[in-house]
């Protein structure tokens, strides 16, 4: 038995995380972590989150035994955690919703936020209007080409979408603007941070809200099934539907625990984002974590057909349950992933976000390591109508 | 060099009756054999400092103007290990002090101590890292101070009193106060509370405190150093050089001092 106390209270994770911005900001963060200690440990807190959570989120997700697929697969039983069935279509809300609700007690009235796909600008937008909070999203220009839809999703919920041109206009140019306007606006607004990224607190924060997930799949596989499962996989971009999926299993060393990374166009090509298949270190959006990176230190870009994937680092926690070995990282191919998007469509009626199917993908693969008396669970991050149009373009290129 | 040369260089201007006055260059900008050119017409132009900005990929505490001086530094390849170089190819000619402002990845990735040892040897006075806090300034701490090189602190106008009176009991050199809540960059107008703020610094600060992010004209920084000691300017330098405006650089030196 281990036990498991990340972060310290310098937002460490062994080596990675930490608090690496600009004096402006650093009140702001010790203001949150102060605020964010407090409401966790406010009943009051914590009923109304919760309320939030199932009437308006409507959880708690199924546990969904995926008979099909298990057959289709031939290993073990598989269960899909179905976080596509939230509100938004995502995991994301179950962070948004914890950050807005934050931003009301800071006594905060505005909001800006970064996002690749838009799922994480979506559900940001989606609080926002139900809480009455302003809100300014940064997205890239290239994922704003790529996602109109969500775009005016973000506009119908009364966001102001800001076109990012930096760069490569995706999800990194996107965190640094987001990080520039909070600078300038530190004084009213919250940076609603979509992923375990970022300085300290944010990964904390963002694990915690997000651990909704893994808490609920213990209780569900119990019940269901009996016993803890043998092995759960999960998709990492910055790593938020992992992380609250593993946390509640770190200490359950019978579990064994799976992060996808994006492997774009292969491993051998410098077109992919897998940050941690040769972990490099370094410093990015105020944290020390595994990066892609130059010699010299600069921020290299990533390549995924999945825009939430596409970032060219990893939430520090992720770098460290690397380095302890507590979670194997694993790298999905974009062929891989859209084949596996189509498998689960035929094989049990479920369209997967693109960054999920690659969860699926490896799914395959470890299918045919395990036997018909193991449990395997997937974590299906989130819905994939946003990406039906490009896979459409995919398989007509083919 | 270092530390005592920079407190020395800076004292003897400000017994001339000088306002501080520190322009801010973007290494690579324009070629990195520009950078020689640049830094003796600055020290000509009679600068207490150069501050010399090595480009990154994601410079968050900058505002367009840096940015895309970084960005074509980049595009001509410039690298931190070259930047040192070059400074080091020409430190017999310089007498002025400078000050290597770098963001914390690039530095990290040369190796703290393998850094501050090339410092030295390229004669180089002083450090700012605008993403280092108090909180993780340890990383670089532990090196520079077994060096002469002088570690400058920034504050903020979000700082508390108590941060405050930490970074300016710590700050070597000079303390590097940032006197907007925003990234680099032009402004026309600043807050009220500027003026309390750096009289708060001052009473504090046992360094000269000198005020930076948004100053461009001679007016701004005359009625900044009325209230420090003086002022760093680095997008509107950064855009004349660019714009190959020198004449105009030294007019707004001068006008400043």
């Amino acid at each position: 038995m281990i036990t498991y106390t990340m972060p310290d209270s310098h937002g460490r994770f062994g080596n990675f995380g930490g608090r690496y911005v600009p004096e402006t900001l650093m009140p702001a963060l010790l203001e949150l972590e102060e605020a964010y200690e407090e409401a966790i440990n406010d009943p009051t807190f914590c009923k109304e989150l919760n309320d939030y959570l199932t009437h308006y989120i409507g959880r708690e997700t199924p546990l969904y035994y995926a008979e099909n697929l298990t057959k289709k697969l031939a290993g073990p039983q598989i269960y899909l955690k179905r976080e596509d069935l939230n509100h938004t279509g995502a995991h994301k809300i179950n962070n948004t919703i914890g950050q807005a609700l934050l931003t009301l007690r800071m006594g905060k009235k505005k909001v800006v936020a970064e996002t690749g796909a838009g799922q994480h600008g979506v559900a940001t937008a989606t609080v926002c209007s139900l809480l009455g909070l302003e809100c300014v999203v940064f997205m890239g220009e290239e994922d704003m080409r790529r996602q109109k839809l969500n775009v005016f999703r973000m506009e119908l919920l009364g966001a102001e979408v800001r076109s990012v041109k930096n760069g490569s206009g995706t999800l990194k140019d996107a965190v640094n603007d987001a990080l520039r306007y909070w600078v300038a606006n530190v004084e009213d607004t919250h940076y609603i941070l979509g992923s375990v990224v970022g300085p300290h607190p944010f990964p904390k924060i963002v694990r915690d809200f997000q651990s909704i997930i893994g808490k609920e799949t213990k209780q569900q596989i119990l019940k269901q099934d009996g016993s803890l499962p043998d092995a759960i996989i999960a998709c990492v971009g910055g790593g938020s539907n992992a992380m609250g999926m593993f946390y509640p299993f770190i200490e359950d060393e019978q579990v064994k625990l799976y992060g996808v990374e994006a492997g774009g166009a292969g491993l051998d090509t410098n077109q992919h984002a897998s940050v941690l298949v040769h972990p490099s270190p370094g410093i990015l959006h105020g944290t020390m974590t595994n990066l892609l990176q130059d010699t010299h230190g600069q921020i290299q870009e990533a390549f995924s057909i999945s825009a939430g994937l596409d970032y060219p680092g990893v939430g520090p926690e992720h770098s460290h349950l690397n380095d302890t070995r507590r979670v194997a990282y694993v790298s999905i191919t974009d062929d891989e992933a859209v084949t596996a998007f189509q498998t689960l469509c035929q094989a049990e009626g479920i369209i997967p976000a693109l960054e999920s199917a690659h969860a699926i993908a490896f799914a395959e693969k470890l299918a045919m390591q395990m036997d018909s008396e193991q449990t395997l669970v997937i974590c299906l991050s989130g819905r994939g109508d946003k990406d039906v149009e490009q896979i459409k373009h995919v398989l007509e290129d083919k | 060099m270092g530390k005592e040369r920079l407190v020395n260089y800076l004292n003897q201007l400000q017994n001339e009756n000088k306002n501080l006055f520190v322009p801010y260059i973007m290494a690579g900008d324009g070629g990195l054999n520009k950078l020689k050119e640049r830094t003796l017409f600055l020290q000509n132009c009679g600068v207490a400092a150069i501050e010399v900005g090595i480009p990154f990929s994601d410079p968050v505490a900058d505002g367009p103007t840096i940015q895309n001086a970084g960005k074509r530094s980049l595009d001509n390849d410039t690298t931190l290990t070259a930047v040192l170089e070059e400074l080091e190819s020409f430190k017999d000619e310089r007498t002025v002090t400078i000050i290597i402002m770098a963001y914390s990845n690039p530095i990290y990735r040369y190796g703290i101590e393998r850094f501050t040892a090339s410092c030295v040897h390229a004669g180089i006075d002083g450090l700012i890292i605008p993403d280092l806090p108090l909180e993780e300034e340890k990383m670089v701490t532990d090196a520079l101070q077994q060096s002469s090189v002088a570690f400058i602190r920034l504050a903020a106008l979000t700082s508390s009193r108590e941060r405050i009176k930490t970074l300016a009991h710590r700050s070597e050199g000079f303390l590097y106060a940032v006197t907007v809540t925003g990234t680099t960059g032009v402004r026309t107008s600043y807050e009220t509370k500027v003026k309390t703020y750096l009289h708060q610094l001052k009473q504090q600060s046992p360094v000269p405190v000198l005020a930076g992010f948004g100053v461009s004209t001679s007016k701004q920084a005359k009625e900044l150093s009325s209230y420090c000691d003086g002022v760093v300017v680095g997008s509107k330098i950064v855009d004349l050089f660019h714009e190959g405006k020198t004449e105009e650089i030294k007019q707004l030196i001068q006008a400043s001092i």
